[in-house]
């Protein structure tokens, strides 16, 4: 009798809950569905795989200064043994390229993944509790929102000292409030939800709705969020170094872009050395919007029929 | 009405102060924590260490800490930020000389940005389904992503080193002198000097109104009273503009706050690579200087700039939109 009653209660996936499982699949029914997804799928997985093979794909190390015989071979332009042509001290532009796809993912990926992971778990908390842990939380969103973003980043990290770490983590510092907001929003809504309830009434822990429950419904928009800051991420961190602020221990796409202006690449009209760069952080940048724009399809399937 | 949009207009404000008190503490912090010296930059190898003492004593850095913010607020409220140590000049001249040179890049840009992008969101949702279409929003969105410094970068090297038809630094030509600061703003000099830097920032700028105000005229075309304009058999052009692109405009003037954070970041990167003297490029010689009341002061009157256009844009979208009541907002 008693097990009969709870089996009439109807199953929380026939309400429309999502489980880890479902969130997953919707992911990937974006990706396979969607031409842009696509596309923006595959310049990642392009860069990702010179990311990796960057010792087998550059001829020189990045760093070094090629010398021929006595005389060094500085300014060169694009041909057979320099792809690209040399710097003006003679580092290699390709191979520099090539070894530029590793910061620009390190720091895409590590800050969208933060900003995602932090927005998230602040946005479900404050929604999930209210009170005085949403209080908290959106008022420090308030804050975040007031710093200019860039301003910022450049004082910490000459303050933290120039990593691509210090990178990261202020962007994390500042960026996890656009997430959080929405998320907030979103579970505000799902609290309410049928299936919420009754797996509190089943006597769920608080926990256990936050975790199982709530966090997949919230994954999409979480995911959608964290697309976007990969190119933020990569933007920024090309911004930091291009202004002198990055990493000087590693060879970014931003540090190439401030090597060639300070050292006059622009009036001496040495396009094949600040042009690649450019068109590299454009196309990571791009494949982002591309990407996200799939799931912006899916979780607001209005704009689908346009 | 005019009660609660004083009592609204005054929460906002007592916002704001709050907001910038609280980034002005987070910066004191910042500054006062940083490994080293705060004077490293100021003294020199020769100084003895009497010297050293009384030039921290005089800068007050001997003080607990909590006399020195107590200090540092009194005195920025006061709207003195301090001398810079690489200038040797009060910050406080140092800031509002270059601030109009901010002011005029970012408001120009912004204001070009948004007429620029909503004309073009409209025309592009208007050719919904062409050739237009298909090339305009990859376009659109391949400008969107490239990194600002770098397009600025592009035009620098082709219309300034390459063609010479503009400048590559600075606001006016060297050595030019002008009576007061209107006359040097509205001359073609300055205009000249600016061109390159604003079309740079546009271009960063435009694509957030443009997409927006797309996708709002493909939502409002479907609506009844376009439906309704067009059963009357109104010519498509008077639908589109009296119609359509009046209602759709609305929202496009909320991403206006959007808008003034991206512009702000946008101007810090291409006022450097313009050497155009504003409070970015200030900023980010200071820092690289480790002139830390330098830096604080331009931190401090960036972030109120930004908080402040804030402001005005909420004002004036509640000004704007009538269905929006103080009381909600």
């Amino acid at each position: 009798m008693r097990s009969g009653s709870v089996e009439a209660l109807p199953r929380p996936h026939a309400l429309g809950a999502a489980s880890w499982r479902r969130a997953w699949e919707s992911f990937w029914g974006v990706l396979r569905h969607d031409r842009f997804a696509f596309v923006g799928i595959c310049i990642y997985g392009l860069f990702i795989l010179v990311a990796l093979a960057a010792p087998l794909i550059a001829p020189y190390d990045p760093q070094q200064t090629i010398m021929k015989g006595d005389e060094l071979m500085a300014n060169q332009p694009p041909g057979p043994p320099f792809p690209l042509g040399t710097t003006n001290v003679g580092r290699d532009i390709f191979s520099q390229l090539a070894f530029g796809t590793r910061p620009a993912f390190t720091v895409g990926f590590s800050a969208a993944f933060f900003v995602a992971l932090i927005g998230t778990v602040a946005g479900i908390v404050a929604g999930f509790y209210g009170g005085w842990a949403d209080a908290v939380l959106m008022r420090l969103a308030d804050v975040a929102f007031g710093i200019p973003f860039l301003p910022f980043v450049i004082v910490l990290v000459a303050f933290l000292g120039p990593s691509l770490w210090n990178i990261v983590l202020t962007m994390a510092l500042l960026l996890w409030k656009d997430t959080a907001r929405v998320v907030r929003a979103q579970v505000l809504s799902l609290r309410e939800r049928g299936f919420v309830e009754s797996a509190r009434v089943l006597g769920a822990s608080p926990a256990r709705l936050m975790l199982v429950h709530i966090a997949p419904n919230v994954l999409p928009i979480a995911l959608l969020y964290g697309s976007l800051a990969i190119g933020w991420a990569i933007l920024t961190e090309a911004a930091v170094s291009f202004l002198g602020f990055g990493d000087p221990a590693r060879i970014s796409w931003g540090y190439m872009l401030n090597d060639a202006y300070i050292s006059q690449a622009l009036s001496t009209g040495a396009y094949n050395w600040f042009v690649p760069p450019g068109i590299c952080i454009m196309l990571v940048v791009m494949a982002g919007y591309f990407i996200s724009r799939g799931y912006e399809e899916l979780l607001f399937p209005r704009l689908r029929r346009q | 009405m005019p009660r609660s949009s004083t009592r609204w207009f005054a929460q906002r404000l007592a916002q704001m102060l709050l907001v910038l008190w609280v980034i002005a503490t987070i910066l004191f912090l910042i500054f006062r924590l940083m490994p080293g010296n705060p004077l490293v930059a100021y003294i020199d190898t020769t100084f003895t260490t009497e010297q050293k003492q009384a030039l921290i004593h005089s800068f007050g850095l001997d003080l607990p800490l909590w006399q020195q913010y107590l200090i540092f607020l009194r005195e920025s409220a006061a709207g003195n930020l301090g001398r810079s140590f690489s200038f040797h000049a009060p910050v406080a001249q140092l800031v509002w000389e270059t601030l109009p040179n901010t002011l005029v890049l970012m408001l120009s840009a912004v204001v070009v940005a948004f007429l620029l992008g909503t004309v073009t969101g409209a025309f592009l949702a208007w050719k919904r389904g062409t050739v237009v279409e298909s090339i305009g929003i990859p376009l659109v969105l391949a400008v969107r992503s490239a990194p600002e410094f770098w397009v600025g970068m592009i035009l620098l090297a082709v219309f300034s080193f390459s063609l010479r038809w503009f400048p590559s630094f600075g606001t006016v030509s060297p050595g030019a002198q002008y009576a007061s600061l209107w006359q040097r703003l509205t001359s073609p000099d300055f205009l000249h000097h600016l061109t390159l830097p604003l079309i740079t920032l546009v271009l960063y700028l435009q694509g957030l109104p443009l997409l927006l105000m797309r996708s709002n005229m493909l939502d409002v075309m479907e609506e009844e009273f376009v439906v309704m304009a067009r059963m009357k058999g109104l010519p498509e052009r008077r639908i589109l503009l009296a119609h359509a692109a009046r209602n759709a405009l609305l929202p496009v003037v909320t991403a206006f706050a959007l808008v003034i954070g991206y512009s702000i970041g946008g101007n810090v990167v291409i006022e450097n690579v313009f050497s155009w003297p504003g409070l970015g490029r200030l900023l980010v010689r200071a820092v690289a200087a480790k002139d830390y009341p330098l830096a604080q002061g331009a931190f401090l009157l960036i972030a109120a700039m930004s908080i402040v256009m804030n402001l005005l844009a909420d004002v004036a979208y509640t000004w704007l939109d009538p269905r929006v009541s103080y009381a909600k907002r």
